[in-house]
């Protein structure tokens, strides 16, 4: 037996070897030339752009709310997250090798009028009702400051109206509870901006708290409002703050909306286990990411931001919901 | 392509390294693509495809590293005691190969999938002590750094492939997890493969000329004097390393070079660490591996005061990563060089697991002390601190060794 296998070994060796090669490069191979999707452009109803996550392609598309399994027709973008506002989009998507990923500026027509490098791995995007400013909230992993439990965030901005980049908030004068923040520790993410185009509210995590800020983008500061929400998305109307908020560290996020002029927060049914930045489709409506619970993909649901019902599906295996006017 | 290596006559050597440090290498390098292209691709599967959270990816990055310490030790010892270092090695390979296939099964719960990362790491802490007794069984005891150096070398190539693999994977077939986590399983597998039917182990002693090593024995090797010496000075070193991510998080900050060339960085560390890793191992060799160890934290000492230099820019940072690069190339496989010569052939394996776990163990400590610092310190202040205690480290090192030659 011994000697069968020392004279054999390198044969069955190679011959094991050149089988995975081919298992693993035949298996990849098909994966490829899997067909793309057809679109369909018959379609009525209200619109919806999201992210199609069907078939790994992340094909922003756009679907009908009606419907949450129904036909999608693909914009020929492909991004890890998308937004649109007054004609801007920003798509948030690999650029090269490392793998690096980059924001990409699109005007209405979809011609690129910049792209900006990004320091990690894409989690929000968001675009200025205007269209003016365009924010973006990226992780940046290997890097935690405290290296069990902690995590590295970077949320940086373009404004179009002076072609200035902002690579990160952390630049900005913050006022944590009216002291001035000096330490080294802070992460952003989940910025979201007011019609004014210089108004603000972001997330702010420093000496291990989490903290809704509100600052000015023109002054470039920023102070602390309350602890706790995270990812804030200002209402069209800009009355409205919604954000996820959980008691614990670890704890299962739930949507809530605070009435910015009463401070009046509502947390809405049935929205526990959201990860997501909220996205606005109207005055009274939010859409937002989470994983389903019956089939464990990412979804994209709607909910009434008054509280008054449960969120409904609107698309399975999507992220990333955009309104569309 | 490893082919032509693998069938030369047993005991040959290319370029002047035996035959089983360069198969050995091969299995390193094939592992280090599979682990890489995970890692790499980790985030964004976590955040898009998953929608993990933030703080959970945050306790799951801790897991990652600090699930390989003890059983380090473990796996040193069930080297020695089975005599069978490749054996040992070829399980923890085989772990790790294992999760890679899981991750699609363990879905979105943040349990499953700390729990295969946790196994991913325990194969690791597993396999590492045994893999380098088997390097240091294989050549004669004055070839040792060079051995580890083209060892690590090799490691490396795989840790740069890694990323490479998952770009392009992500670039032709998009995030659909699955393709990524087969490729990885397929280069974990022909790893394992390699070692079974490639890596040749050197014929154990008889099983009657010696009893099977104790636990106790493993540890009574620190009362020898030269060996508890080099754990110690490997410890101390490493109170005052601060880990990889926080050199390139400041070496980003202080230099003010933009944000956006943060994820490449550790390209610059690598690249060096990989082209000086033989070099520096074959001058070990020659100079003396405590000398070279010791300069290597020199170097180390050198980037953290580059780091004082503000707004040094582009030129500052590349000064920084070429030496940051170097301190490596120096240090890694230089330190089980060193560390293998003074340990007995039937201890091998418990021996380089009790000094590699020590400095695992320190750098741990020390990375938490920085991480707390930051929280309340500003960067300056932090680099500062850390200058000092590298310099009260090289400083209480050398006192060390000064006793011993008294």
């Amino acid at each position: 037996m011994k000697s069968w296998f020392a004279r054999y070994r390198v044969v069955i060796g190679v011959a094991l070897v050149t089988l995975v090669v081919l298992a693993t490069g035949g298996y990849v191979w098909r994966t490829a030339a899997r067909p793309a999707d057809q679109g369909q452009q018959s379609r009525s109803g209200r619109l919806l752009t999201l992210i199609d996550q069907r078939n790994g392609n992340d094909a922003v598309s756009t679907a009908e709310l009606s419907t949450s399994d129904g036909t999608r027709t693909p914009t020929g973008l492909r991004c890890q997250r998308v937004y649109t506002a007054g004609g801007t989009t920003v798509c948030l998507r690999l650029a090269g090798v490392g793998p690096t990923f980059e924001a990409a500026v699109l005007d209405p027509s979809g011609h690129v009028l910049k792209t900006i490098p990004l320091p990690g791995v894409p989690s929000r995007a968001r675009v200025s009702a205007s269209g003016k400013v365009v924010s973006w909230t990226v992780f940046v992993s290997g890097d935690s400051y405290v290296s069990a439990g902690g995590f590295s965030t970077r949320t940086g901005f373009y404004d179009l109206r002076t072609d200035t980049v902002v690579e990160s908030l952390e630049t900005f004068g913050a006022t944590v509870e009216g002291r001035p923040y000096a330490a080294a520790d802070a992460n952003y993410w989940g910025l979201t901006v007011g019609s004014d185009d210089r108004t603000f509210y972001a997330t702010f995590l420093g000496a291990g708290r989490r903290w809704l800020v509100k600052g000015d983008l023109a002054a470039r500061t920023l102070e602390t409002v309350r602890i706790g929400p995270e990812c804030p998305s200002l209402s069209p109307d800009g009355k409205r703050l919604a954000y996820k908020k959980t008691t614990k560290w670890v704890g299962r996020w739930e949507l809530a909306v605070l009435d910015l002029a009463s401070g009046q927060e509502r947390v809405l049914p049935d929205t526990a286990g959201i990860d997501d930045q909220a996205a606005w489709l109207d005055d009274h409506t939010l859409a937002y990411g989470a994983i389903s619970g019956s089939t464990g993909k990412s979804s994209v649901y709607q909910v009434p931001a008054d509280g008054s019902a449960g969120p409904t599906l609107v698309a399975t295996e999507a992220s990333s919901p955009v309104p569309m006017p | 392509m490893y082919v032509a290596g693998a069938r030369a006559e047993h005991g040959t050597k290319l370029g002047g390294v035996p035959r089983a440090v360069v198969a050995v290498g091969v299995v390193s390098l094939l592992t280090d693509v599979s682990a890489e292209m995970v890692t790499a691709f980790l985030p964004v599967y976590l955040l898009f495809t998953l929608h993990v959270g933030y703080v959970q990816f945050g306790l799951l990055d801790g897991l990652y590293t600090g699930a390989t310490a003890v059983l380090r030790l473990v796996g040193g010892h069930a080297a020695d005691r089975l005599r069978r270092p490749k054996a040992v090695a070829g399980v923890g390979y085989a772990m790790s190969a294992v999760t890679k296939l899981a991750f699609p099964l363990a879905g979105a719960s943040a349990f499953g999938i700390g729990g295969l990362l946790a196994a991913d790491r325990a194969g690791k802490g597993l396999r590492t002590a045994p893999r380098d007794a088997l390097i240091s069984l294989s050549v004669p005891s004055h070839q040792l750094g060079t051995a580890f150096g083209v060892h690590r070398t090799m490691d490396t190539v795989g840790a740069l492939l890694g990323p490479l693999v998952t770009f392009l994977l992500l670039a032709n077939l998009g995030t659909a997890p699955d393709p990524i986590f087969v490729t990885s399983f397929g280069f974990a597998l022909i790893g394992v493969i390699t070692l079974v039917f490639f890596v040749r182990e050197r014929p154990a002693a008889p099983a009657s000329a010696k009893k099977a090593p104790s636990i106790k024995a493993g540890l009574a090797l620190l009362k020898d004097k030269p060996f508890a010496r080099v754990t110690i000075v490997a410890a101390v070193l490493g109170l005052a390393t601060m880990s990889d991510a926080f050199v390139f998080v400041l070496v980003q900050k202080t230099t003010d070079i933009p944000l956006s060339a943060l994820p490449l960085l550790p390209l610059g560390t690598a690249l060096t660490f990989l082209l000086l890793a033989t070099p520096l191992g074959r001058l070990a060799d020659r100079a003396g591996r405590w000398r070279i160890f010791f300069a290597g934290h020199v170097l180390l000492l050198a980037v953290y005061l580059l780091l004082l230099t503000p707004s040094g820019g582009y030129p500052i940072a590349i000064a920084a990563l070429l030496l940051h690069g170097a301190f490596y190339a120096a240090t890694d496989g230089v330190l089980s060089a060193w560390a293998g010569s003074m340990i007995p052939e039937d201890l091998r394996g418990s021996g380089l697991a009790v000094v590699q776990t020590g400095q695992a163990l320190a750098k741990l400590v020390s990375s938490i002390a920085f991480g707390f610092l930051l929280q309340y310190a500003s960067v300056l202040a932090a680099v500062v601190v850390a200058c000092g205690g590298l310099a009260v480290s090289l400083l209480v090192v050398l006192l060390v060794r000064r006793r011993a030659a008294a």
